[in-house]
């Protein structure tokens, strides 16, 4: 049965094994576990974000396409949710029409990237998919009428997925069941759906014939298979779960902005991840996505502590200072990327 | 064995500034062996390479089961029941044995008796069937570039030299394969610079020198003619045998 879930890809190393089920239980406990908006919070964007980098890592580990534009999708997906949201009020009809329309956007724009770019060498696509990215964030600021410009849009979502909405009065294990606690599980199954889905596609046929052509474009060709076909399928398929991701931060958050969606400080998240976690497994945006946002997250409080604690040490403790979190978050990935060249899940599975 | 399965009319491949093939006429009988000899450099492994449309032919005509395929793309080319052994194998390495045969049957599932039929000629194959191909030796990632070509009946097998690198144990398993798949009626179009593989299985041969066939006839008239083989391959005589 489990098996079966996983489409036959099992983590095929016990650490591993232990590693993504600590991470599925926390996540599925984690109002009851971790209680607080924060943790909370952080809980709802590793959900979000491990569908967001599987899918990223569909295209660059499954397929070898290096693109640019993958926050554009985000962007797009948590757009059409949060303007169907604005233009149709806080209803569920406006959320499953935002999301499907949002979804149907991103396919339409990855097919016509490409349709227009993956026939030319790999650097070109990369260059490609930054500009028309770059472009679609000046484009979104401008429209401010419609998007909000930089402001974003905040809206309201419908009233049971709300803090206010109270499931039963009592608190259960010292939690509040509210909308709040509805929302989040409606992000954790929606996240887990969508992930196994993704490991089902890079499980397929599709998925070998995507690896086939990672590996060697010309071979993958020789044995008959149209590689422009099956690369154009793979950027459709990988936008629109990142906009399907993009539409669950929209109704997370109730609130849409380009600093939220379509940066690219996002885009350079997205791939940090995929190369902590390992590139070519679907397990390894699960790990990159955990490892980086509780880094992101928790590492300014932790250089509290730790200045808190080497108080008596001048030199020392300004070294630690929360302030330079962003310092030692870069030292961290770079000590990360040193002894896992093959990301977590390869020094976990000892390839 | 007397229709062509593939003819090649006038063939000029160009790579970049150079004008790799210059003229090549061939033909390849339907169910037999033809092989392809000549000197490093000569323009062998091009004309495979221009028979899948890998590189495209700029003047000439390639006819494969009386249709013109000179312009289609490789994939196409492959879809017509053609299969390439590349030089270089063209495994996936990342990919498994099974994974790689899987890859190359176009039904999606693999015909069980063919399957055994396979662990036959090549028994390794079963041993590592689901490990990685890259942990293959050279020998074995040979046998599973040949063992993907016939994991379906093709019509034709363009086969680049499958022996070169290769221990004495293992070019005789690959000509048993190919003895095999010769008694199967199997059209093969085989590069080969071992001059006793060649023999050993090539029904017809032709000599390349300089982008052109310099010479075209039966292999068992080249192989008992030692001035011939002098005259023709002369310079590379030592190489082939």
């Amino acid at each position: 049965m489990m098996m079966k879930l996983l489409s036959g890809d099992s983590p095929r190393s016990k650490m591993l094994s232990a590693v993504l089920l600590l991470i599925l239980f926390g996540l599925m406990f984690a109002p009851f576990l971790f209680p607080g908006t924060r943790s909370l919070d952080t809980a709802a964007r590793i959900c979000i974000f491990i569908v967001l980098v599987a899918s990223y890592d569909l295209l660059l580990g499954y397929t070898g396409v290096v693109s640019f534009a993958h926050t554009m999708f985000f962007g797009i997906g948590a757009y059409g949710t949060a303007l169907a949201l604005v233009n149709m009020g806080a209803s569920y009809s406006a959320i499953v029409l935002g999301t499907v329309c949002g979804a149907l956007v991103a396919g339409a724009f990855a097919f016509v990237i490409a349709l227009f770019s993956l026939r030319v060498k790999a650097i070109f696509f990369a260059m490609m998919t930054l500009a028309v990215a770059s472009a679609f964030l000046v484009l979104i600021s401008q429209l401010s009428g419609i998007t909000g410009g930089e402001d974003g849009l905040s809206y309201r979502i419908p009233r049971e997925m709300t803090p206010a909405f109270k499931l039963i009065k009592e608190k259960v294990l010292g939690v509040r069941l509210n909308g709040k606690l509805i929302t989040y599980y409606v992000v954790f199954f929606s996240s887990l759906c969508l992930f196994l889905v993704l490991l089902r596609m890079v499980n397929s046929p599709f998925g070998r014939v995507l690896q086939a052509i990672r590996e060697n474009a010309f071979r993958a060709e020789a044995i008959g298979y149209k590689v422009v076909r099956y690369r154009s399928v793979a950027t459709i398929l990988s936008a629109v779960m990142a906009a399907l991701a993009g539409s669950l931060m929209a109704i997370w958050l109730r609130y849409t902005g380009p600093a939220t969606t379509l940066s690219m400080d996002i885009m350079v998240d997205i791939l940090l991840m995929v190369v902590i976690g390992g590139m070519g497994s679907m397990y390894g945006a699960v790990i990159g996505a955990v490892l980086f946002l509780l880094t992101q997250s928790y590492l300014q409080d932790l250089l509290g502590i730790l200045q808190e604690s080497l108080g008596s040490l001048p030199v020392v403790s300004d070294v630690v200072s929360p302030e330079r979190w962003l310092l030692w978050l870069g030292i961290l990935f770079i000590c990360s990327i040193y002894w896992f060249p093959k990301g977590v899940v390869g020094r976990l599975r000892g390839t | 064995m007397s229709d062509a399965l593939l003819t090649l009319k006038g063939v000029h491949t160009h790579i970049g500034p150079y004008h790799i093939l210059q003229g090549v006429d061939l033909v390849v009988p339907r169910g037999g062996v033809a092989v392809l000899l000549g000197r490093n450099g000569a323009g062998k492994t091009t004309t495979l390479r221009t028979i899948m449309g890998l590189w495209q032919a700029s003047q000439g005509a390639i006819l494969f089961d009386n249709a013109e395929i000179q312009k289609e793309t490789t994939p196409a080319i492959a879809q017509r029941e053609i299969a390439f052994v590349p030089e270089d194998m063209g495994i996936f390495t990342d990919l498994t044995v099974h994974e790689n045969m899987l890859l190359a049957a176009r039904s999606g599932a693999i015909d069980k008796e063919r399957l055994n039929w396979i662990f036959g000629l090549f028994p390794p194959l079963k041993t590592f069937w689901q490990s990685a191909a890259g942990n293959l030796s050279g020998g074995q990632k040979q046998m599973l570039a040949v063992a993907r070509a016939i994991i379906e009946p093709r019509k034709l097998l363009l086969i680049d030299e499958p022996t070169k690198g290769l221990a004495p144990a293992i070019i005789n398993a690959m000509i048993a394969a190919l003895r095999e798949l010769k008694e199967m009626q199997t059209t093969i179009l085989l590069v080969e610079q071992n001059f006793s593989m060649a023999r050993a299985v090539g029904d017809t041969v032709a000599v390349m020198d300089d982008g052109q066939i310099v010479y075209s006839g039966e292999m068992a008239e080249l192989a008992d003619d030692a001035e011939l083989q002098e005259k023709l391959m002369g310079l590379s005589l030592e190489a082939h045998q």
